[in-house]
């Protein structure tokens, strides 16, 4: 990583979702606010900017991290991918949206996008998990709208089902 | 009476764009050019005069228009229209004195919310602490010290009821049985905090505020009489998509008028986003209150009589619309039972915390906690069978629509015809066995029952039950609760549909469409419906927006309606282009056609765009049909009668959960083993969204029985600052519900339907907090039972080993 000012904006070039971007942004500027106001990026949520609530949960380079944990400066150069990206470019929602569809495990849907990725990454990772395995990974979500046994059916569906989402930039 | 729902499960409409990151929620949206961001800065004391505000320093930083204090906000506007008349005053920060920590003290206004966090910092504020009182029960101590000195008293209000003659029940029980709750205080933390975006124009003198404001619109006049003008002068927008509310969302209003004020004092418009720390400190919360609650009773069991005082703790200020938790229930005071007789003294004490307002189940929790408790220990001081208790005092089958002593007409209902249903099948068996073997190997298992009524769209004039017959009368009356909703036609005659609900995750787009579509033979998918708000163009009343489980019973009625109305029209309209009698024409399949011969028939479409294309064609004095607006208000709905008895709500579902609890030894943690819950909502509109609604409800019931609670020290120190501290549950703490459904459809409701979306959180505390008296043989269960409060309770019965 190159070496930045603390009070200089600086040019963060990344992918995201498969495309170039880069703006200006403060070195101490969050990834969830440089996605969602640097770039317009505002699938990805803010629910507590410190790191409890998973909402903000976001993959680089395939792996899935708080990105109000993380600062844009950090995925400088690096493939981020947001729940921008799950459906077709048509919207045809992939197997885990419409599993969540499916089930009704989403209801506000305002943590859903963290979710979602989470579990992009973790089924890459994880085609055939337990229930045990998948709570153990929901845990690290909160969800105030749905009581949660929605969401775990959701996830069981995909899970069992041969076309887990693949992992890709 | 019991029937089963004919509805199937659909698709909701709002999915597919939530789960592909393309949902519109407040802090999506896009602002203006120019826009500024605010920072708020909050007291750290529970108790200060404010002695000296410095800004200077702040004002000098690069990027900060403003500093605003409250000695700007007493200029610029007017203090908070209140539902109780005190000399108390308030504003959108605080002046001269803060009263609770958190409380906002100043408004940094900036280019962007980094520079404002920054300047915030550069603010000086000057405070002389005070003493600081948090016990609900100290503040009422006439050595107390007083939040607002004005009003000579930390107890603002304080009614007595009197429905039917307990003094004479009492006099000729058998035996009389009293207990004291204590209901804790949380919130339920929706996972989107608060936003707002206001502009002002100088010009027109008007603001257009947008902000995630769940309702009641009843606040809309609230807020611009605080800006000082007229209401059409504050235009508010709700966004489309709202990250959830559960209550807590009608506190925004005093941040609606403070960036409205922001925005007029730097002439640019102003965007606030509140992070997670302020939403726990400040946002809002639910009351606590203390119940004493005592019965007369027959030596078999019947409650003849009940007294109850509730003295519920608002934080720091009174707020409209409360006490509403407070008054919610009045009606319905005797919950499921079929008690004659009953007192009731309502108080409302303020304290050094944040205020209190509506949060799902508001009132009932409260209640049913104090009453359900009662019930329970009754049951183990007669030596009685906790279940056969409550079928003893339950209100028999045949007495609906049955009117409870203190008001509410229950409108429906088999209570237990569903208890017998949730007991069966071996589900009670079940529970009873596994207790045995429990206890038989020496672990602490027990289980709990809950009886509730569920009520749902609140009377708009349940409140002003808390002024004296005399004051209610030179206010005039108060009563009903409009709901409307609105069925317009395009050019291609496809059907788009409002309504005065604002979104937060209940499924209301879905539910409309459906409604809407079946009154027109239409799919659900042919039906758009826009439930963004806009106070300058919508139709709204001031029972507007979501809450108190309006929808069910409320604006669907509406919806339905208007689609009636609209149907009506195009049967009409098509009767003359078919060449039949208006009775002949049925809408179906997409289709409008002669029932007596079908392939008569047009496409729906067709037929509802004649009134676009060639009104002409329009039947004789009829207006075009291109938007049928409906609005529902239920002749029930009452206002107080002279004796203070008045139907809280429209429609009273009822609800019957049973648990099984078992206390782990080593932890003391409570873990929920088996959990069955038994719903009467009338006719259930969508079954894949009420189980829905169910689970997330429960899933908060959980949360107040075990887990979350806003903590303060004595002096008044906010101890659960972050969701580190306020403990919501994760999926691992949620145990697995069986839910059941028992359908006595509302004759009071064009569609049958009840609410059902806040009964879990009414039930669920109660249900639990019996079980681990069961499990413990303690007659006080504190709410949360958390695994600290369960030790000291074995401690105290001098059995932290196995029994
Ligand atoms: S916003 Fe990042 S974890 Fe909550
Ligand atoms: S769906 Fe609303 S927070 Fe999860």
């Amino acid at each position: 990583m190159r070496a930045v000012k603390g009070d200089q904006k600086t040019r963060i070039a990344l992918t995201l979702n498969g495309r170039k971007l880069a703006a200006e942004a403060e070195p101490r500027l969050l990834l969830s606010d440089f996605l969602r106001h640097g770039l317009g990026a505002t699938g990805t949520h803010v629910g507590c900017e410190h790191g409890v609530c998973g909402a903000c949960t976001v993959l680089i380079d395939g792996v899935a991290v708080r990105s109000c944990l993380t600062l844009a400066v950090q995925a400088e150069g690096r493939e981020v991918r947001t729940v921008e990206s799950l459906a077709a470019p048509d919207g045809a929602l992939n197997p885990l949206q419409a599993a969540f569809r499916d089930h009704h495990a989403l209801q506000c849907g305002f943590c859903t996008p963290g979710i979602l990725m989470s579990f992009t990454d973790f089924l890459a990772r994880n085609p055939q998990p337990s229930e045990a395995q998948i709570r153990e990974v929901l845990s690290g979500h909160l969800c105030r709208c749905t009581g949660y046994a929605n969401i775990v059916e959701a996830i069981k569906e995909v899970a069992s089902s041969s076309h887990a989402p693949r992992s890709e930039g | 009476m019991a029937e089963s729902s004919t509805t199937t499960k659909i698709r909701r409409k709002e999915d597919a764009s939530l789960l592909s990151g393309r949902g519109r929620y407040a802090d999506d949206l896009p602002v203006p050019v120019g826009t500024l961001y605010a920072h708020v800065v909050r007291s750290p004391h529970a108790h200060a005069d404010i002695v000296r505000i410095d800004a200077r320093r702040a004002l000098a930083h690069d990027g900060v228009w403003a500093v605003l204090t409250g000695e700007d906000v007493r200029k610029l506007s007017d203090p908070f229209l209140a539902a109780v008349k005190t000399p108390v005053q308030q504003w959108s920060l605080a002046v001269e004195r803060v009263r609770y920590v958190g409380e906002p003290a100043a408004l940094v206004v900036a280019e962007s919310r980094y520079v404002a966090e920054d300047a915030a910092e550069l603010v000086e504020i000057e405070y002389a602490p005070l003493p600081a009182v948090i016990d609900p029960v100290a503040a009422c101590a006439k050595s107390a010290p007083l939040l607002h000195p004005q009003a000579g008293t930390n107890e603002v209000s304080v009614r007595e009821f009197r429905y039917g003659d307990t003094a004479a029940a009492f006099a000729r029980a058998d035996r009389r049985i009293a207990m004291t709750t204590t209901f804790p205080r949380l919130s339920f933390t929706p996972i989107e905090c608060y936003v707002v975006v206001a502009r002002h124009n100088a010009a027109g003198g008007s603001y257009d505020v947008t902000a995630n404001f769940q309702g009641p619109f009843s606040m809309h006049p609230v807020m611009a009489r605080a800006l000082r003008v007229k209401g059409p002068k504050l235009r508010l927008r709700i966004p489309p998509d709202s990250g959830g509310s559960f209550g807590i969302k009608l506190s925004v209003f005093p941040y609606i008028v403070l960036m409205a004020l922001a925005a007029r004092v730097t002439g640019r418009p102003v965007k606030w986003v509140e992070d997670r720390i302020e939403h726990l400190v400040a946002a809002s919360s639910g009351p606590n209150r203390v119940t004493q609650i005592e019965a007369a009773l027959t030596n078999d069991g019947c409650v003849l009589a009940l007294r109850l005082d509730q003295l519920e703790d608002y934080g720091a200020f009174l707020r409209a619309p409360m006490p509403g938790p407070l008054y919610r229930m009045q009606g319905a005071v005797t919950g499921a039972y079929d008690i004659a007789h009953v007192d009731v003294i309502n108080r409302v004490v303020l304290t050094n915390k944040m205020p209190a307002s509506l949060i799902r189940g508001f009132g009932g929790p409260q209640l049913y906690l104090a009453l359900e408790r009662l019930m329970q220990r009754i049951a183990v001081e007669l030596d009685l069978d906790p279940l056969e208790v409550i079928r003893r005092n339950l209100i028999a089958g045949e007495k609906f629509p049955y009117r409870a002593a203190a008001g509410a007409l229950y409108d429906s209902g088999d209570y237990a015809r569903a208890v017998e249903i949730a007991t069966g099948d071996g589900r009670l068996d079940e529970l009873k066995r596994r207790r045995a073997a429990a206890r038989a190997q020496g672990r602490r298992y027990g289980i709990g029952f809950a009886a509730i009524v569920e009520p749902a769209m609140s009377n708009m004039g349940y409140l002003s039950t808390l002024m004296s017959k005399e004051a209610r009368e030179k206010a005039g009356p108060k009563s009903g609760a409009v709901s409307m909703a609105t069925v317009n036609i395009d050019p291609l005659g496809a059907v788009t549909v409002t309504a005065d609900v604002t979104v937060q995750g209940q499924s209301h787009e879905t539910v409309l469409a459906q409604i809407v579509a079946k009154a027109l033979g239409l799919r659900p998918d042919d039906v758009e419906v826009v439930l963004e708000m806009d106070t300058a163009k919508d139709q709204w009343s001031i029972a507007a927006g979501t809450y108190s489980s309006r929808f069910a019973s409320g604006t669907a009625v509406a919806a339905h309606m208007a689609a009636v109305q609209m149907r009506e029209k195009l049967k009409a309209i098509a009767a003359k282009q078919l060449n039949v009698l208006p009775a002949d024409v049925e809408l179906s399949g997409g289709k409008i056609r002669s029932r007596s011969n079908p392939d008569n028939a047009l496409p729906f479409g067709r037929v509802a765009a004649t009134s676009h294309w060639s009104p002409g064609l329009l039947p004789e004095s009829m207006a075009p049909a291109l938007s049928e607006t409906a609005a529902w208000t239920p002749q029930e709905l009452e206002p107080p009668s002279r004796d203070d008895r008045i139907n809280t709500s429209l429609t009273y579902g009822f609800v019957f959960d049973m648990c099984g609890v078992e206390i782990d030894p080593v932890s003391y943690q409570v873990r929920v083993d088996r959990y069955v819950s038994m719903h009467d909502a009338g006719r259930i509109l969508n079954v894949t969204i009420a189980g829905g609604q169910i689970r997330g409800s429960f899933a908060q019931g959980v949360a107040a029985a075990l887990y979350e609670e806003f903590a303060y020290n004595e002096e008044g120190a906010f101890l659960t600052g972050t969701f580190a501290d306020y403990l919501v549950p994760t999926v691992s703490e949620i145990p697995e519900v069986e839910i059941l459904h028992y359908e006595s459809p509302s004759p009071l409701t064009p569609l049958g339907a009840k609410g059902l979306a806040e009964g879990n959180c009414m039930s669920t505390p109660a249900c639990i907090a019996n079980a681990i008296a069961d499990a413990l043989g303690v007659a006080d269960v504190t709410l949360p039972a958390t695994p600290r409060r369960i030790h000291a309770l074995l401690e105290r019965a001098g059995a932290t080993g196995k029994r």
